[in-house]
């Protein structure tokens, strides 16, 4: 349960219709009266010189990595635009393989819950392995980025430096002393209340059930609760001095960022400049990115993009 | 990933189905997690709001209807509180105060007072001016004016502004399972968060019920507590000449 998934069940029945709808639109556009597979080979065979649409699901930090990988597709000299929002993966994976775009940020292990439910890999590589074994034909995946965005348990330095916890293996043997906050989806999913007792036999003394974002933040730095479940790229981490918990049995899957591109719209220059996106995009990074975005700045993903790409010398 | 939620078995991927399922399913009917008590625990949070929404309403209500000062600050004032978005609210009070049972509950009262203050204002001001002229000429104190001719006047419509408050935090109250407390909403904020439609529609259904069984109580408590020398007029309605009826319509209108 990352972000993206968390996110997008809050909204998916709110937007679920008006999202079925624009996607409906969206395609009806782009079929343009040919068949979606003639569409899109003639557009492979015409396009050779490269020119590809990067997506991104509904939320900021999504946007402003598939800005980041426009940007870095530009400067190699690829002709990329975006199609940013476009929704949760039950829209943009179909609009994937139907050639409305060519190429999206996704995260690694919930990518492979979507494409394989039965897997239970949480190891990074595993995770990337399978990915390549089950995607659709026609869909690959390139190099995963070192940046992670998912679940973590987190807690204030204070408490870090009382208990002297690095992981949550520290963290269980104080456990029956400490509360949780988390979303309430932490109630009922096996990697949540249920994956602390069994794979680190921690059973909180409370749980209270919070929305994601500032109230849990809130609630922990004014000791409501002692830990927390909270996104790995939030930059609330930073900026309030949290201390997030190695994970080191593998509660939560892996959920790098990796670019997932529709195979035959890809040069080996595209592929290359993604790759070396890849490579450089950390975690903090993304807090830094997501502070730039989501924070007091409200900077456009676009514009965040940008000062990335040249901290990093893809471009001038 | 894999995170299978240990969530309802349906035999349908139906909403509208798996809602009937979740509701009739005994299991979703006990325990400390079941519908009742969080049917109890809904109220009791639509009570606390009420009782608080009551004590702050109605006396500045009365105060402002009988004796017609600072009639635009507290009507535009609850103009305003009724645009204010309950959830934000909430949130904002909650990154205020912290965690607890309180800063839910006031946002809540400041989604009930504006229903409330507008009844008792309209209702006391509605009065006819000749009915309490008349109570002042027979030499009846200002309080016995109010309390013994404007309130008891005034009643069908203050009830009518006391029953859409009633009527919009029962329905609302939902939210506060949204920051850690119980109620039905838990089942609409739980089964969100888990794709579980079927609980999701099962608690708004419940939700819904119990707001009409209210609202039902409240029209009869309504009908009980109007003094019988009121309902005269509605009976030769086309010669009232008080226009009060006109004035309860638009207070109750839409809500009752």
């Amino acid at each position: 349960m990352t972000h993206i998934q968390r996110r997008m069940i809050a909204r998916r029945a709110v937007f679920g219709l008006a999202a079925g709808i624009s996607l409906t639109l969206t395609l009806s556009a782009c079929g343009g009266g040919g068949s979606p597979l003639s569409d899109s080979a003639t557009s492979a065979a015409a396009g050779s010189g490269g020119s590809v649409i990067v997506g991104s699901a509904d939320f900021p930090e999504n946007a402003t990595i598939a800005e980041i990988y426009a940007g870095a597709l530009n400067a190699a000299g690829v002709t990329a635009t975006t199609k940013l929002n476009i929704g949760s993966r039950e829209i943009y994976y179909p609009a994937l393989l139907d050639g409305s775009i060519d190429i999206i940020p996704d995260y690694t292990g919930n990518l492979l819950t979507k494409i394989d439910p039965s897997n239970t890999a949480t190891d990074a590589d595993r995770i990337v392995k399978a990915l390549k074994a089950k995607l659709d034909p026609g869909l690959s995946v390139l190099d995963p980025a070192k940046a992670e965005d998912k679940d973590a348990m987190v807690v204030t330095k204070v408490t870090a430096q009382k208990y002297n916890l690095k992981s949550i293996e520290d963290l269980a043997k104080v456990c029956d002393k400490l509360t949780l906050g988390a979303p309430p989806e932490f109630a009922e999913r096996s990697n949540g209340l249920a994956g602390l007792k069994s794979k680190y036999n921690c059973v909180p003394a409370d749980f209270k059930k919070l929305p994601s974002g500032p109230v849990t933040v809130k609630a922990l730095t004014s000791d409501d609760v002692q830990f927390a479940d909270i996104f790995t790229t939030t930059p609330d981490i930073v900026d309030q001095d949290l201390v997030v918990l190695a994970d080191p049995k593998g509660n939560w899957a892996a959920q790098q960022v990796i670019p997932l591109v529709k195979t035959d719209k890809v040069s080996d220059t595209a592929k290359a400049a993604l790759n070396k996106v890849s490579s450089l995009l950390t975690t903090d990074d993304l807090i830094s990115l997501n502070r730039k975005v989501s924070g007091e700045q409200k900077m456009d993903p676009k514009a965040a993009a940008e000062t990335w790409l040249k901290d990093k010398g893809i471009t001038k | 990933m894999s995170v299978p939620a240990l969530v309802e078995e349906y035999s349908s991927d139906n909403p509208l189905v798996q809602g009937y399922e979740w509701l009739m399913n005994p299991m979703h009917w006990q325990g400390p997690e079941g519908i009742p008590l969080r049917a109890l625990e809904h109220l009791g949070y639509t009570a606390l709001t009420l009782s608080i929404a009551v004590a702050i309403a109605v006396p500045i209500g009365l105060y402002v209807g009988h004796t017609g000062r600072g009639r635009v600050v507290v009507i535009s004032l609850a103009g305003v509180l009724r645009a204010l978005p309950t959830l934000g609210m909430l949130t904002l009070f909650v990154l205020l105060a912290g965690l607890g049972l309180m800063p839910p509950i006031w946002a809540l009262v400041l989604l009930a007072v504006p229903p409330i203050l507008a009844g008792t204002y309209a209702g006391i001001s509605a009065v006819s001016k000749d009915t309490v002229d008349a109570a002042r000429s027979m030499g009846m104190t200002e309080p016995q004016i109010l309390f013994r001719v404007e309130v008891p006047n005034g009643l069908p419509v203050i009830l009518g502004g006391f029953r859409a408050g009633v009527l919009q935090v029962v329905a609302t109250v939902a939210v506060v399972a949204y920051i850690n407390l119980g109620g039905l909403g838990r089942f609409l904020i739980d089964g969100l968060s888990v794709s579980d439609y079927g609980r999701v529609l099962g608690g708004a259904v419940v939700i819904a019920a119990l707001a009409i069984c209210l609202d039902i109580v409240l029209a009869g408590i309504q009908r009980l507590a109007v003094s019988p020398g009121l309902k005269a007029p509605r009976r030769q309605r086309g010669d009232s000449p008080t226009g009060r009826e006109t004035i309860t319509a638009g207070v109750q209108g839409g809500n009752s």
